[in-house]
């Protein structure tokens, strides 16, 4: 049955971090404002504890992700390989529900740094000309590191960010990132209290001539109110944090930072358990008039809108403009079109040192706590000597909590029997990791696109992945192990083990990297390589705009969510200044100089 | 290591302790009720929802091959890790009510590509253990249950390194290897669980690694380094241990 609902002024399509930013600043400018979800209600009172200090349930069954069986993705590792659907989750862990994937992330909360937003540029400064492969894509993001600071600086006081500055207007501090762009405050907080694992890798990162400094955390060090009047109390290390509600309100989170505030707003309305199915387009197809969307009950429903918002995460954002056929879908063989173009996603590696003379009680965790260095970011040091383009940051986080997960053996103990449970029980509490997470360049052959296959359970296209790893960035995780590799030998552990992908590897997606997914319909200043302008408005659709690390040209090594929530500040903001007196492109499509 | 008969002599002590566990030990009333709950009945008195009659033997037998008893302490019985797994597999892991079951299934796409075949968890536990059983029979002209620990190991370790051919066996799609993977990795969840879900009993498997459950509040302890956390572990129905 279709239905067509009131006309409302903005639609936004999911109520994560994305769509809450949104839902707040586009009400603040007095528009009346929709926010359809895909998933259920969750209240902070569904996190009240101890109800999230349950592994089974949330770690390992994976409860709060979206549901394969709703919405999966598929995957090959290329064009010649059939790709097949990841029938439950392994490598991400896409979210639902109200929140997003906010509610259960890890609260890792980064900035990009100058020359990452303006990849393509610091490359061609920086390289010979023929270094870079040449089914390389990378671009430049088209907004600067000046233009964004603003952003980032009020999302960071949104989460009541804690950790220790290391660049403030340019003045290097001692125990902070020097490798950071310049910030114009400090932390809004001070950092966690310091983990054994903190210390150790502290002294001997800074033996070898680094500079370590606390994981800048959104799991929260004191008390704070943010400028939303919200409240956040001081992280107890509860040890359920990744893929958990905090049972805490320390986690920053939609829920702990935003909704309750937004919820009170007279022009802010949402609904739960509708599922968007299209943006439509308007007829002479300059413009989109609202979504379609399947309500709780089945019905379709037509809601208009004077603006839609896609807030969706990246997945969900590429698919339904594939699905609802806006911008040209990328074909990577005659190298024509955008949407899908430039996915990128993560390279990680870890090492596991177990010591007999340490006892780390791994359960005392919070997935913010931690110790970093960015001694080899993509701009720190000469990586063209070393064959590649990007960099990493090494990192220590104490844990991981829970039990199911935490069990670790020698190698060729046996994984089952009396030798495991000797084994699992005497080396439990004495393990150390340090891992690293890196930059994913984007390449011509690596992109999403419809699967001819497999569908939703009401008949649409599940979303197909064609992705692999890459020399280059191969090359780049081994350059870390190395580094990780001094780290071990300043430890000196009674042994270690490594899991590293080497140069000639193909994507395995049987286990987890990372929930950092990214492009796919990118950011950019020429509508032929992507598909917004660089204030997130679709270039074929000025009353449609798309938020999420869909816009990212190529994953930069730290964490997505600082710049997707400064990115959103921004489009906000000339949404609010200057769209709203004068709809139309914020950006001409002839010349992207006079925007 | 106990053999057989003991099982069943200590299984009958640990019913009869339980009774006798005297009141005032429990804290408050929230975990005595807690408590009560999760002390019956014993392993011997559990009527299964999932398996059948002789899947449930087979289920007592391997399990407490893969997590024995022994001088490290409790082992799968004595946590209930059968009673997880058969109250897992009747409920929604069991159905795979998250999982996308759509056709078609590439069972020979690379391992890599995860979890291709058409089969439930539950599935894989029928067809599993029925194939098993043959491959005993064809073996040892015995069924699984009645064979020697030593023979029910070797059973165990053939189809970890996936040996016995299912096919050949009547099972279709079901490498051995993964039906194993399935009984090991939900042995040990029973084992680590928090107890509301069957398994973990009295929280055996947490005491084992000296895991603190849901306690989920150290943040005076964070910096006390190399020392061992005194207290030990609460559940999500607020048992003690
Ligand atoms: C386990 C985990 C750990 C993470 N840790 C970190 C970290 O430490 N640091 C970091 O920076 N990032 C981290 N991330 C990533 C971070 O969560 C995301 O970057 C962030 O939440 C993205 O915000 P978003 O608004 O784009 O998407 P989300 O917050 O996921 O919100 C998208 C919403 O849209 C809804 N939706 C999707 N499709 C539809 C549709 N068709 N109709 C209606 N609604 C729809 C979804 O249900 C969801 O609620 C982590 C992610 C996970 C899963
Ligand atoms: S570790 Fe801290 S922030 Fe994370 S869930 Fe626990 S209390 Fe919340």
């Amino acid at each position: 049955m279709s239905i067509t609902r009131p006309d409302v002024d903005v639609v936004i399509i999911g109520l994560g971090w994305t769509g809450s930013i949104m839902g707040m600043e586009l009400t603040d400018a007095g528009l009346n404002v929709l926010a359809l979800e895909r998933g259920g209600e969750r209240t902070k009172e569904d996190f009240l504890y101890p109800k999230p200090a349950d592994e089974l349930k949330y770690g390992v069954r994976l409860k709060m992700m979206q549901r394969p069986k709703q919405n999966t993705v598929t995957i090959r590792r290329n064009a010649e390989e059939t790709a097949v659907p990841q029938r439950h989750w392994t490598t991400f862990h896409p979210g639902d529900g109200v929140g997003g994937a906010g509610s259960h992330w890890t609260g890792v909360l980064y900035r990009a740094t100058p020359n990452e937003l303006a990849l393509k540029s610091f490359a061609d400064r920086t390289f010979e000309p023929g270094f870079l492969p040449e089914d390389m894509t990378i671009q430049d993001y088209g907004v600067t590191y000046e233009e964004l600071e603003p952003h980032y600086d009020f999302f960071e006081k949104v989460a009541g960010l804690s950790g220790q500055a290391g660049n403030v207007q340019g003045e290097i501090v001692e125990g902070g990132n020097p490798f950071e762009g310049p910030r114009q405050n400090p932390f809004p907080l001070p950092p966690l209290p310091r983990t054994l694992t903190d210390t150790l890798f502290t002294e001997a990162t800074q033996k070898l001539g680094w500079h370590p400094y606390p994981y800048p955390s959104a799991n929260v060090s004191g008390a704070w109110t943010n400028p939303y009047g919200m409240q956040l109390g001081p992280c107890n290390f509860c040890g359920f944090c990744s893929n958990y509600g905090c049972l805490n309100y320390s986690k920053a989170s939609p829920q702990t930072c935003v909704l309750d505030a937004l919820k009170q707003r007279e022009n802010f309305s949402y609904r739960t358990n509708c599922e968007v199915t299209r943006i439509v387009k308007s007829d002479d197809g300059e413009t989109v008039t609202g979504v379609r969307y399947r309500d709780g009950e089945g019905n379709d429903v037509y809601q208009p809108a004077k603006m839609v918002i896609l807030a969706s995460f990246p997945l969900s954002n590429v698919r339904l403009l594939l699905l609802s056929q806006i911008g040209r879908p990328y074909d990577p063989v005659a190298n024509t079109g955008v949407v899908g173009r430039n996915f990128s996603y993560q390279i990680t590696g870890s090492i596991d040192m177990y010591f007999k003379r340490h006892q780390f009680n791994p359960f005392i965790s919070a997935g913010g706590s931690g110790q970093v260095i960015d001694d080899f970011s993509p701009d720190t040091f000469d990586t063209a000597k070393h064959g590649f383009i990007g960099g990493s940051y090494i990192y220590t986080t104490q844990g991981p909590g829970g039990a199911i997960g935490a069990v670790k053996v020698p190698p060729r103990t046996p994984s089952w029997g009396s030798e495991w449970k000797k084994n699992a029980s005497e080396h439990y509490g004495h393990h150390m990791m340090l891992g690293t997470t890196g930059t994913n360049m984007s390449y011509r052959d690596v992109y999403l696109d419809l699967d001819p296959t497999y569908t939703d359970p009401h008949g649409d296209p599940l979303l197909r992945m064609t992705y692999d790893w890459k020399d280059n960035d191969l090359r780049m995780t081994q350059f870390m192990a190395e580094r990780m590799r001094e780290i071990v030998a300043e430890l000196k552990p009674d042994y270690h083990t490594e899991s590293f992908k080497q140069v000639g590897d193909h994507f395995d997606p049987s286990h987890y990297q990372s929930t950092h997914l990214t492009g796919g319909a990118i950011m950019g200043t020429d509508p032929n390589t992507s598909v917004l302008n660089r204030y997130l408005q679709h270039w074929d659709a000025h009353n449609l705009f798309v938020m999420g690390a869909s816009a990212f040209p190529q994953n930069m090594q730290h964490n997505p969510t600082g710049t997707v929530a400064a990115l959103t500040y921004w489009s906000a903001k000339h949404i609010r200044e200057r769209y709203l007196d004068n709809p139309g492109p914020l950006m001409a499509k002839e010349d992207p100089a006079n925007a | 290591m106990a053999s057989d008969p003991d099982d069943m002599k200590r299984r009958d002590f640990m019913r009869r302790s339980l009774l006798t566990i005297p009141a005032v030990s429990l804290g408050s009333s929230l975990a005595f009720d807690a408590y009560a709950d999760n002390g019956a009945p014993a392993l011997s008195d559990y009527q299964p929802m999932f398996f059948e009659a002789q899947e449930w033997q087979f289920i007592l037998a391997a399990t407490d091959r893969l997590i024995p008893r022994d001088e490290h302490g409790p082992g799968a019985l004595e946590a209930h890790v059968p009673v997880f797994i058969d109250k897992e597999l009747a409920g929604g892991y069991g159905r795979a009510e998250d999982w996308y079951m759509q056709g078609p299934f590439h069972v020979d796409a690379p391992a890599a590509l995860g979890y291709q075949l058409p089969h439930t968890p539950a599935d894989i536990y029928r067809l599993g253990i029925a194939a098993t059983r043959r491959y005993c029979q064809q073996r040892f002209n015995r069924d699984f249950v009645t064979l020697s620990h030593e023979d029910q190991e070797s059973v165990l370790s053939a189809l970890e390194q996936g040996r016995p051919d299912f096919a050949r066996l009547g099972v279709d799609d079901l490498p051995s290897a993964t039906f194993f993977s399935f009984l090991l990795q939900n042995t040990k969840e029973g084992f680590l669980a928090d107890p509301i879900y069957g398994g973990n009993r009295h929280m055996v498997g947490w005491k084992m690694l000296g895991f603190t459950g849901a306690r989920a509040s150290f943040r005076e302890w964070v910096d006390q380094y190399d020392r061992d956390y005194p207290l030990g572990p609460v559940s999500l129905s607020g048992e003690r241990g």
